[in-house]
């Protein structure tokens, strides 16, 4: 904890857990989905899943907006969350929320699913308060990283030799990052799988880290890697 | 380093330095975060630009929370204040009043503040430092030092008891506010280390026990006034220690206080609306009318 941990952060209300929190789990949809220009969601369909308190009170916290924000790629300080339906809206971007409890979700839970041409997938979470975050599940998998540290997500085929080849590489190329915490899980043999790897928080590692996710991507069997940053 | 679990010992390590608290807070900040004390204050002043920015924006004679329920109270304030020669309170209080609801609404309508220390208490410092800039009672660069040593007993707060209402209540989240905006004011003053210590007791044993209760589960009814009263507490508890009147309980056993009595309030009065206010006939009312729009 430092000192812009209690004044700050700037964001946009009225709440961090329903608001902040909310724009943060869109976030990490719009890094799976992997597109940076607005524009180039156009066509973009999502059925956002409202479980719990963000079920029953997100129009007064804006949560449907602060996700859609989030999924567009806006941070938690953006202006733009308040008129975040409108622009999806004029961007061409199909949204639906539906207010349905997920059963022994955690209050605050978000299930986004995604589907842009031949993307489709899934992002669930939950805003755990303070505008923390834990995700649960990505396009089927479960996962549990909460954002504390920056962590690497690395979605890849299962084939023997995958995680040798994405670590050697981290040991040869970026020797000073170290590995808190390593998660993988798939849904079935030789298909789809996703590593989770929470990194230790280093003065400038994001530039780094980002740098080091380029290069995971570049390696046989890995389809997608992807940084999200620490809060 | 400092270690920020006792504020009895920023006060020892400010005094025997002969340097304010915010002065010792952002050298040692600095040297943590790897930064320079420059770069701190400069992310600082950028909030208290923030803060300024959202008292303007939130005395829009047409603000309106998402809800509905709430919105243009610091335009009715400010309102008051002009056609009243300041009112009751007079012109300065008054403005800090407006100040903390223009802040606190422009919260509930989706506007840009800075949290702090969390979003349902945010009109609280605003309220009181940039009423003392607007009236030019403090100098801008003090101000912002201001911050640091509210952050570092907010830091203090939240190692020994909660900055959360839903962990601690209310007074986590007000009373917090409130303990650091007086503990800041104290030092613009020109008060000692100690007297900022005696401040933030005084605020904080004033808010003991105050349930977090929000109407329909949104950061409106009664948050938004709640910032008013922590603005007042904090300026009452600064203005006695300035006098020299200590508080008899020290500020790390309020603190400690606050963190029993937080652990000791019923889940119904710990955010979840399920008490207090939220659950009287019009709190349920107006619920019934925030689901239905």
């Amino acid at each position: 904890m430092n000192v812009f941990d209690i004044i700050g952060p700037v964001m946009i209300g009225p709440s961090s857990s329903h608001t902040a929190g909310a724009v943060r789990l869109g976030r990490v949809a719009n890094k799976i989905i992997n597109i940076k220009d607005i524009k180039a969601l156009k066509g973009l369909k999502l059925e956002i899943i409202l479980s719990g308190s963000f079920a029953r009170t997100y129009k007064g916290h804006g949560t449907d907006r602060a996700l859609l924000a989030g999924i567009m790629g806006y941070h938690s300080y953006s202006e733009e969350i308040r008129d975040a339906l409108q622009i999806a809206s004029a961007n061409g971007i199909n949204y639906k929320f539906i207010e349905q409890d997920i059963k022994n979700a955690h209050p605050n839970t978000a299930r986004i699913n995604f589907e842009l041409d031949d993307k489709v997938g899934t992002v669930e979470g939950a805003s755990i308060g303070g505008g923390n975050i834990r995700v649960d599940l990505v396009n089927g998998m479960r996962v549990d990283f909460t954002g504390e540290n920056n962590t690497i997500l690395v979605l890849h085929w299962d084939r023997p030799g995958v995680i040798a080849d994405v670590t050697s590489l981290m040991r040869l190329k970026y020797p000073s990052a170290n590995i808190a915490n390593f998660k993988l899980s798939r849904r079935e043999r030789g298909g789809e799988a996703l590593m989770t790897i929470e990194l230790d928080n280093r003065r400038g590692a994001l530039d780094n880290e980002r740098e080091m996710a380029a290069d995971i991507q570049g390696l046989n069997n890995v389809i997608n890697a992807i940084v999200i940053r620490a809060i | 380093m400092l270690e920020y679990n006792l504020i009895k010992d920023l006060i020892n390590a400010a005094e025997t330095s002969h340097k304010k608290i915010s002065e010792i807070v952002i050298e040692d900040q600095a040297l943590s975060m790897e930064l320079k004390p420059e770069e701190l204050f400069n992310k600082m002043s950028g909030n208290f630009d923030v803060m300024c920015e959202a008292v303007i924006k939130g005395s829009d004679k047409d603000l309106k929370s998402m809800s509905g329920l709430t919105g243009g109270e610091a335009y009715q304030m400010q309102s008051y204040i002009a056609n009243n020669n300041g009112g009751l309170s007079g012109n300065f209080v008054n403005n800090a009043v407006a100040a903390a609801l223009a802040v606190a609404s422009y919260n509930a309508s989706m506007g840009k503040i800075v949290a702090a220390p969390t979003a349902g208490s945010c009109g609280i410092l605003p309220g009181c430092l940039v009423s003392l800039y607007n009236f030019k009672r403090a100098d801008k660069h003090d101000i912002i030092m201001s911050l640091f040593t509210a952050g570092a007993f907010g830091m203090v707060i939240a190692n020994n008891a909660s900055i959360a209402g839903a962990e601690g209540g209310c007074q986590a989240e007000c009373g917090s506010a409130s303990g650091m905006a007086a503990a800041a004011l104290v030092e613009l003053m020109n008060g000692t280390p100690e007297q900022c210590g005696h401040a933030c007791a005084i605020a904080i044993a004033n808010q003991l026990g105050l349930v977090c209760d929000p109407v329909a589960g949104l950061v409106e009814i009664p948050c938004i006034k709640r910032n008013v009263s922590g603005v007042m507490i904090a300026f009452s508890s600064a203005d006695m220690a300035l006098a020299g009147i200590k508080a008899k309980i020290p500020v790390d056993e309020c603190i400690a206080a606050m963190q029993s009595v937080g652990s000791a309030l019923p889940v119904a009065l710990r955010e979840t609306s399920g008490g207090g206010l939220a659950d009287t006939p019009t709190g349920r009312k107006l619920k019934e009318l925030v689901l239905l729009s």
